[in-house]
């Protein structure tokens, strides 16, 4: 496994390519049905050192209450929380329905020793996280000791049992599409349910053409092998337009089969209420405000 | 040699300190009284309104922080710059119909005015609030405080005065503004925004759009993110439809009937607190 067989990939190709794919118009009622979709595929984040018991509980309410005086919207996917929330989430999510992820393996860095990530990885599956988000290590990444990636990521599968594992690839340190195509393919091959953009504290965050790029790597990785990989996003979108487009972008480039919760999440905090103010905005007609929304 | 041909100027919107075009891409074609001049105007949409409302909350909390102090400076400088630019505002003035002396007169009122808000600026505050005698062991005191961001229509026929006497106060309140230029006389409110550009004014507290009111009024009075709706005009339409959309979530309304914007009634501190919130604090006293 080494950089002289990856995918090269073309960087004026891919920004032209979604370029394009962003000047589509989605209007009215497919706006609407694009806004549902949308909010039903948030990983609802709070990944904040000063996180408390409080916040995290105010945060899963929320899931399932978006907006309670717009009756028929879909609860979000998930809540994505560190692990020593675990616990006090997964209590408040209790007979929701909405899965729980936990970040694991030295979130945000990933430097810390290999035992330590997989007794962290462990220690949130006990607590009952559904979903594990874990980091790769960009240092060896970036030295080029793949294999060590490759073994670290399947060694944290492992450790995860049933819980699926979403990978993140922190593309803002890998520098080049090429990097994030690479990593993208070891993440796949070791096993990942998911592979994940950003952790969100490194800008820049997800941006399109890393998107689009990913993208086409879980494409490829399908064709060759039959599995569906998921997407997840995360980092820096914060507004309905740039969800409506990145959902251009996945039937686009992988189908209807993505366009579900099971296969693409986007990672945000305060998306959820600016898909809401354009629900209401298509219901009402009137531009709305965030005073009547829940603080994010 | 060949005549030189002139570079026209390029009218443009003012949104979050930036000159874009409108989105829609429509132009309105003015030409002045002798039709020695043509000049596309941006015909502002639903979206240039709402793009500017995001800017103005943007820039609502860091305004209304800075000090009061730094307001009046602030205020004092566009009045500094308005001063330097005369001989355009006389142009445009001009150009717009006005005499010269007439054009005269109403730079000077409205660089006074400004000068006169800059004043202001830091004086409202202690002037209008007060301490109220309550019978129970409580400091009682009343301050007001600047509403939020405030949508205007501009008066239609003093275009400068009316523009300046209508941005001030608000301004000077702590207050952003996303306000309507007048339809007909449109030329200098854009070169006042090139003013207030190069004022140290942070970038969204004034955004200024050209427009026809008809098409405009009903989104500045119904978007859900605008505190106050300030009108001026006497179309009875135009103003019972302000005081229904205000209703949607309880806008103030402040409406000014058309009036001559140069008499000295129309400077005074009660104009700054047409936008103000009144905060009433109990403070336990003798525990």
């Amino acid at each position: 496994m080494s950089s002289t067989f990856a995918t090269p990939i073309d960087q004026i190709g891919v920004k032209e390519r979604v370029s394009r794919l962003f000047s589509r118009s989605i209007k009215k009622e497919s706006k609407v049905q694009a806004l549902h979709l949308a909010l039903s595929m948030i990983d609802l984040t709070t990944l904040e050192g000063k996180d408390s018991p409080g916040k995290v509980t105010q945060l899963c309410y929320k899931a399932s209450h978006l907006h309670d005086s717009f009756p028929g919207l879909p609860n979000v996917a998930a809540i994505c929380v560190y692990p020593t929330m675990v616990p006090v989430a997964k209590k408040a999510l209790k007979g929701t329905g909405i899965n729980l992820a936990s970040v694991a393996t030295a979130f945000p860095s990933g430097m810390a020793d290999l035992q330590a990530k997989l007794d962290e990885v462990t220690s949130v599956v006990d607590a009952g996280a559904d979903e594990v988000d874990m980091v790769i290590s960009r240092g060896k990444f970036l030295r080029g000791e793949y294999q060590y990636v490759s073994d670290e990521i399947a060694k944290v599968k492992e450790a995860c049992g049933n819980a699926h594992l979403k990978v993140i690839l922190e593309t803002g340190e890998l520098a080049t599409l090429d990097n994030v195509r690479l990593a993208s393919d070891i993440a796949m091959e070791a096993g990942a349910d998911f592979i994940k953009t950003s952790t969100g504290k490194v800008s820049p965050a997800a941006t399109p053409p890393v998107v689009l790029t990913m993208l086409e790597a879980i494409r490829d990785f399908q064709a060759k092998t039959g599995k569906k990989i998921g997407m997840k996003p995360a980092g820096g979108i914060s507004t309905a337009k740039q969800a409506i487009q990145y959902l251009v972008m996945i039937k686009e480039t992988l189908g209807d089969d993505w366009l579900s919760p099971n296969l693409f999440r986007f990672g945000a905090s305060s998306l959820a209420n600016d898909i809401l103010m354009q629900i209401l905005k298509q219901s009402t007609g009137n531009y709305q405000s965030k005073d009547y929304f829940s603080i994010d | 040699m060949s005549k030189r041909i002139d570079i026209q100027k390029t009218y443009k919107l003012f949104i979050d300190g930036k000159f874009p075009r409108t989105e829609s891409g429509r132009y309105i074609k003015w030409v002045d009284s002798k039709e020695s001049t043509i000049v596309n105007i941006c015909r502002g949409s639903r979206k240039d309104f709402r793009n500017a409302m995001v800017a103005a909350r943007k820039a609502s909390g860091s305004w209304e922080n800075r000090t009061a102090y730094n307001r009046a400076q602030i205020l004092y400088r566009i009045g500094e710059m308005l001063e330097g630019r005369r001989d355009q505002f006389m142009a445009e003035l001009t150009l717009q119909g006005l005499s010269k002396k007439q054009a005269e007169n109403e730079i000077d009122q409205s660089i006074d005015r400004l000068i006169y808000y800059a004043g202001w600026a830091d004086k409202y505050q202690q002037v209008f609030s007060r301490v109220n005698p309550v019978s129970l062991p409580y400091f009682n005191f009343t301050v007001p405080e600047p509403t939020g961001v405030v949508a205007a229509i501009a008066p239609e026929d003093t275009s400068l005065l009316g523009l300046v006497s209508i941005i001030a106060p608000v301004i000077a309140g702590g207050n952003t503004i996303v306000i309507l230029a007048s339809e007909s006389h449109p030329l200098c409110s854009i070169t006042f925004a090139e003013v207030l550009h190069t004022s140290d004014v942070p970038a969204g507290v004034v955004n200024i759009l050209t427009g026809y009111r008809s098409e405009l009024i009903e989104h500045f009075s119904s978007h859900m993110d605008v505190n106050a709706i300030l009108y001026c005009g006497d179309d009875t339409e135009h103003k019972t439809l302000v005081e229904t959309n205000a209703a949607l979530n309880v806008k103030r309304v402040i409406q000014f009937p058309k009036q001559n914007w140069s008499q000295n009634q129309h400077q005074s501190p009660y104009h700054i607190m047409k936008s103000q919130e009144t905060k009433t604090t109990w403070h336990p006293i003798g525990v």
